[in-house]
């Protein structure tokens, strides 16, 4: 139903889809340097971000994105909705479509949400984030802060560290850097990993921590103690950062660390590695906020005549 | 597959109706169980097989076949409590539409059907409204908790079926041993849903690569098949007899094979849905839910196991699991939507389709899996097209396709997983209990 092309999972865009993205996220980069960060690139379109699942920075990013794009934009937070009344998503965004809006940017519990906004909306659909599902938009800031700060991807080697099972920044991000040309490789306690996972994108799994050495990138994962429920996927949180904590004393110099945050300090990352100013934990945040004006900017492109041009700034509909 | 041991005290009611008078002229009639296979005419007179054909109704089958109806030891009829996704008149009514001349209804309903009151009720307005003849099956314990079992011989004696805790497993092997050592008093064969709940967690897809992609939580094959050794050991040491549920991994066909071989009295039963579908479609489908079922579509490798075992008779029969469902229910995200599909329409055509055009076996074997089989391992009549049988027959047309989805069924639901595909080998005629109950171009 939807014409507009959306962005549910890191699949639905191909390298030269990716490499466009930064691209615009680059040329947005150049404008927040300036005094005026607003551009009207988006004048007149309308955002609705529905956050059904707590968030901070995401629905931050995604809400100043829009504004400095000079879309309208509504955001729908998950308590004190009409859904706690027990109206189904499908209403829910049915209500909202009256409104009209171009984008729903979308973070819902569960895996598969966003197909089904998707089949009630003419709008284009942003997942940010589905449950244990996918969350594109951090795979493409995480390539972006690589792409920045480290090297073109192409050839280099990420090791996702922790919590796949629960991840959806590791199903998305995984996808995201073997599709740029990265080695992948997961290391993690085999309770916490899918069973096909290698065989499902492409990966090494290993439990063994020190399987990290090669690595460029250390991408660390929250443990996701509110997925887990009494489930006992480790024997104790203490036994975990024993085994499997990124430490200083598990790092060689020269290794860059990722979080997407929240951290669980001293659990999967120490204090230490996290103040270090060499991690990109920050660089990360900062990030996400062109690259999801780009995404915006970009779901919005292929369908529309381009929207007026900014001075010092030439977007391009693709 | 065990001798047949006829249940003398399983009621199967059906609503009062004219019995049929008429001549089905020119078909193939083929009953592999009574050795039939000729071309010609079948007369139907007084709801039997056989006699004089003068006077009666002409129906031209040229070109088509008749075989025995079709029975389903497996629906969900949604009565008492659901009557909003199915009733018992629609099922039946939906059963009929397939070739389905008698089914057997599982318990798992608002409330669970766990008392002889509540069977009882269920038999009257069964006798009432059901199309075809109709069985229930009790559950084995009170509200399917698990702990205390129902009053298995008054159910019996009340005209239960078998009994069965289906949709939910009964997780504590103690129970279950009592349950199995009970059989000896209450004589009802227990047809279980296999699972360890422990396992499947907050699963809602097969454990594999598409569930590893897409994230969502896998059931692994092996909750299915540890249950499964267990209730074939339990069973083997109480000297009793079970029937396995929609059997769905390869692992589970493996427990079934070697229990088999060392002369466990266990039978069991495949889902066409798990015969022709595989969890790819749940990871290539923008609408997924409406292949979410339990146990769920499981990989490539899973469903050709079924075919082979199907063949070869480690899985001695077919049944739907019809399982109706609103279709508000599956527009949710696919976590959130119910498990089940219905099947009692489609599940001629679709193992037709799949196994016989498909080359895997011919119309005989399906007939005898699809027919004899369920109705001798569950004590029913079997249907036969031998003279003086009463007419419980289904007119095929073999050449006959259909895109599912594009008649309207006869189900209250409409939460087909084959919707859309094209499948060869239509029902054109029932005839069950001896009543007309169904002409396709009527």
């Amino acid at each position: 139903m939807s014409a507009r092309s959306s962005l549910i999972r890191i699949g639905d865009l191909d390298v030269d889809g990716i490499g466009r993205i930064l691209g615009t996220a680059e040329r947005f980069g150049e404008v927040m340097e300036r005094d005026i960060k607003k551009v009207p690139t988006l004048r007149g379109r309308t955002v609705i971000n529905l956050f059904l699942e707590p968030s901070t920075r995401t629905s931050t990013s995604f809400e100043l994105a829009a504004k400095r794009l000079s879309a309208d934009v509504v955001s729908i937070k998950g308590a004190g909705t009409s859904m706690d009344k027990g109206e189904t998503l499908k209403d829910t965004i049915r209500t909202l479509e009256a409104y009209d809006p171009d984008v729903f940017v979308v973070r819902h519990p569960q895996v598969g949400a966003c197909d089904v906004v998707a089949r009630h909306t003419s709008a284009a659909v942003v997942n940010a984030g589905d449950g244990t599902g996918e969350h594109p938009t951090q795979a493409l800031l995480d390539l972006y802060t690589v792409q920045r700060e480290i090297a073109p991807i192409e050839g280099l080697h990420v090791a996702f560290v922790g919590d796949v099972l629960h991840s959806r920044v590791a199903r998305s991000g995984i996808s995201a850097f073997r599709m740029m040309g990265a080695k992948v490789t997961v290391v993690a306690p085999p309770t916490l990993v899918p069973r096909y996972l290698g065989e499902a994108l492409g990966t090494e799994v290993s439990a063994d921590i020190r399987d990290i050495a090669d690595a460029d990138v250390v991408y660390v994962l929250r443990m996701q103690l509110e997925r887990m429920g009494t489930g006992g996927f480790v024997p104790s949180l203490e036994e975990y950062a024993r085994m499997y904590q990124v430490n200083h004393s598990r790092l060689r110099s020269g290794q860059r660390v990722m979080h997407a945050g929240p951290v669980n300090r001293g659990v999967e990352i120490s204090g230490k590695v996290v103040d270090d100013p060499s991690t990109l934990i920050e660089a990360q945040a900062g990030n996400g906020l062109v690259v999801r004006m780009a995404v915006l900017y970009d779901v919005l492109s292929e369908s529309q005549t381009a929207a007026p041009g900014v001075p010092g700034v030439t977007l391009e509909a693709a | 597959m065990s001798t047949y041991v006829p249940n003398p005290r399983v009621r199967l009611p059906q609503r009062p109706g004219a019995l049929a008078n008429v001549v089905i002229r020119g078909a193939r009639i083929l009953d592999p169980a009574a050795g039939i296979d000729r071309e010609g005419d079948l007369v139907v007179r007084d709801g039997v097989i056989g006699g004089d054909p003068d006077g009666l109704e002409v129906v031209d089958a040229t070109g088509l076949t008749i075989i025995p109806g079709l029975v389903d030891v497996h629906v969900h009829l949604r009565t008492p409590g659901k009557e909003h996704a199915e009733d018992i008149a629609t099922g039946t009514a939906s059963a009929a539409a397939g070739g389905v001349v008698t089914v057997l209804a599982m318990p798992n309903t608002q409330p669970p059907t766990d008392s002889p009151s509540i069977l009882g009720s269920l038999l009257d307005r069964a006798a009432r409204e059901a199309v075809v003849p109709t069985g229930f099956i009790p559950a084995i314990t009170v509200g399917q908790m698990g702990d205390q079992l129902t009053e298995h011989g008054d159910l019996a004696e009340a005209g239960a079926a078998a009994l069965s805790d289906d949709g939910v497993p009964v997780a504590n092997a103690s129970v279950m041993r009592r349950a199995l050592q009970y059989q000896k008093a209450a004589d009802l064969l227990f047809t279980l849903h296999e699972e360890d709940m422990s396992l499947s967690g907050t699963g809602v897809m097969h454990e594999g690569v598409i569930s590893a992609r897409i994230g969502l939580a896998g059931i692994p094959g092996v909750s299915e098949a540890v249950q499964v050794a267990r209730d074939c050991s339990l069973a083997a040491y109480e000297d009793a007899r079970i029937h396995i549920c929609h059997v769905s991994a390869r692992e589970t066909v493996e427990e079934i094979r070697l229990a088999k071989a060392r002369g466990v009295s266990v039978t069991a039963e495949v889902t066409p849905h798990h015969l022709l579908l595989t969890d790819q479609v749940v990871g290539d489908d923008p609408d997924p839910a409406k292949f979410k079922m339990n146990p769920p579509l499981r990989g490539s490798d899973d469903r050709e196991a079924l075919i082979e075992a199907l063949i070869d008779g480690t899985l001695d029969c077919i049944a739907t699991d019809h399982a109706p469902h609103p279709a508000d229910e599956k527009e949710n995200p696919f976590a959130a939507a119910p498990f089940g599909v219905i099947g009692l329409e489609t599940a001629f055509a679709a193992c037709h389709t799949e196994l016989v055009v498909g080359g895997r076996m011919d119309l005989s074997d399906l007939v005898l899996r699809m027919s004899t089989n369920p109705a001798r391992i569950f004590g029913l009549p079997v249907p036969s097209l031998a003279d003086g049988a009463r007419a419980d027959l289904a007119v095929v047309d073999l050449a006959a396709t259909d895109v599912v989805g594009e008649r309207p069924y006869a189900s209250k639901s409409t939460n087909a997983a084959f919707v859309g595909m094209q499948l060869t080998g239509q029902v054109v005629m029932t005839l069950a209990g001896g009543q007309d109950v169904y002409r396709r171009n009527a």
